[in-house]
């Protein structure tokens, strides 16, 4: 079976499971909604101030609420030992690998489509005429995250403290990442909005980098 | 035994006379006078994290394409080095910008790096402590310090095109650049003092890794056959 097949199969599997329940995704919504109320009570931002500081905030809630959602990845398959199963199918690690990789994405994906909306309304940020620059951003963003946190989610399912670990070992790997996506968006927000392209082009190099690192490494990741 | 005892008590000479140089031998320096001479064991701190962290990455691709045990005691030992280094630059950084830059602390690109690059190698310590199953913690270990070493060029280039403070290159910084010969012959030597102390702390470390592996795994036959020996009766019996 070739991997983008494979890969295929299990991003229905994904999706059939937390559809069923939608437990993770709710979840997710929820709290990253959270982060950006108590946003506002800590700093209360004038119109202004959030412009300046919005990207930075919308960022940490995606972070965040990233390292919760993609600590289940990997822990809910060791459950019933079904990680073993997915094994000993005729696929290559790469694609059990990938198939994680794609699920994770939509949720991430869903759960930002929830939440910049709910972030445009909160703090007075204007995105009509960015829409398609904003989606370039957050999809370039939202790969970087994705590819570590999904390689770092297969890592921690093994340890104890599972999932404190994966936050300890996401968030400091992912700094480059945010400093890229926080100022390409802040270029997005500010009064003549422009696409920073050092910044997209950074952020494409991190994808590129960690996708390359995760593909030959997952062999690693997958051995029992 | 004996040409360890020799070779730290070379090692110790050598730090010691390094530190008296620093302080003593070195010349003034024009702007920033007696504070400059803590660059003596900052830069070779950093130096020497530099190595270690480089010895953790050579080992965890090795450990990977060879399977051998001993590159993964070889890469913990080299972090545990490197952490330690790392927190010396760390600490007599902010020493010396203080006085010089009037703050502790700034999140230029240099710095940040540092920082950065510490918090990932005690995770990466960490992560070996919660890792339990020994051919796990070592693989997957690997894995992570692999993405942590991909990582630091990201974070400086990062950093460097966000906001930056450091000082320009010293050496081979331009035309300007270089410093009085004495002052270099001091820094060379302090880097190698330093280093002379790091390789044996890390050889140490590393022979200590050794013996626990060893250890554990004579435990776990020693278990093995303590439960055989327990099984063997009912074994008989049926």
């Amino acid at each position: 079976m070739s991997t983008a097949r494979a890969a295929a199969i299990l991003l229905g599997k994904e999706l059939r499971l937390e559809f069923r329940t939608r437990e993770l995704l709710n979840a997710t919504i929820v709290f990253a909604i959270v982060v950006e109320v108590l946003f506002s009570f800590a700093f209360n931002p004038t119109p202004a101030e959030s412009r300046h500081y919005g990207p930075g905030l919308l960022w940490i809630a995606f972070l965040f609420s990233a390292s919760l959602m993609l600590h289940p990845s990997f822990a809910r398959e060791q459950s019933n030992d079904t990680l073993d199963a997915l094994r000993m199918a005729p696929v290559s690690s790469f694609s059990i690998l990938l198939g994680k990789m794609l699920a994770n994405f939509v949720f991430l994906t869903l759960a930002e489509v929830v939440l910049v909306p709910v972030f445009a309304v909160l703090y007075d940020v204007s995105l009509a005429g960015i829409v398609g620059r904003l989606v370039l951003v957050l999809v370039l963003g939202t790969i970087g995250v994705i590819v570590t946190g999904t390689v770092f989610s297969a890592i921690s399912a093994h340890a104890r403290m599972r999932e404190l670990l994966l936050p300890l070992l996401m968030l400091p790997i992912l700094a480059p990442l945010l400093i890229a996506a926080v100022e390409s968006t802040s270029a997005l927000f500010s009064q003549q909005p422009y696409l920073d392209q050092t910044w997209v082009a950074f952020l494409a190099g991190f994808d590129v980098v960690f996708f390359t690192a995760s593909w030959l490494l997952c062999d690693f990741l997958m051995e029992e | 035994m004996k040409s360890r005892i020799v070779g730290s008590a070379f090692a110790a000479a050598l730090i010691i006379f390094a530190g008296y140089a620093a302080l003593y031998i070195a010349p003034e320096e024009a702007t920033m006078h007696e504070i400059q001479r803590i660059f003596y064991f900052h830069v070779s701190a950093w130096v020497a994290t530099f190595t270690a962290f480089t010895i953790v990455f050579v080992s965890n691709v090795a450990y990977l394409t060879t399977r051998s045990q001993r590159w993964d005691s070889l890469g913990v030992s080299a972090a545990e080095v490197g952490v330690a280094c790392c927190s010396i630059g760390l600490i007599t950084g902010p020493l010396w910008a203080k006085p010089v830059w009037g703050i502790w602390w700034t999140w230029d690109a240099r710095l940040t790096t540092t920082f950065i690059m510490w918090v990932m190698y005690i995770c990466y310590l960490m992560l070996r402590g919660l890792l339990e199953d020994p051919r796990h913690r070592a693989t997957l270990s690997s894995v992570f310090g692999i993405f942590a070493f991909l990582d630091v060029p990201l974070v400086y280039m990062s950093n460097r095109l966000w906001r930056t403070q450091h000082p320009q290159p010293v050496f081979f910084g331009g035309p300007n650049s270089g410093i009085n010969p004495t002052m270099a012959k001091v820094f060379l030597l302090c880097m190698v003092a330093v280093l002379v102390v790091m390789i044996p702390v890390l050889l140490d470390r590393y022979r200590l890794e050794c013996m626990r592996c060893e250890m554990e795994e004579l435990r776990q036959e020693i278990e093995l056959r303590s439960l055989d020996a327990q099984s063997r009766p009912v074994k008989e019996a049926l």
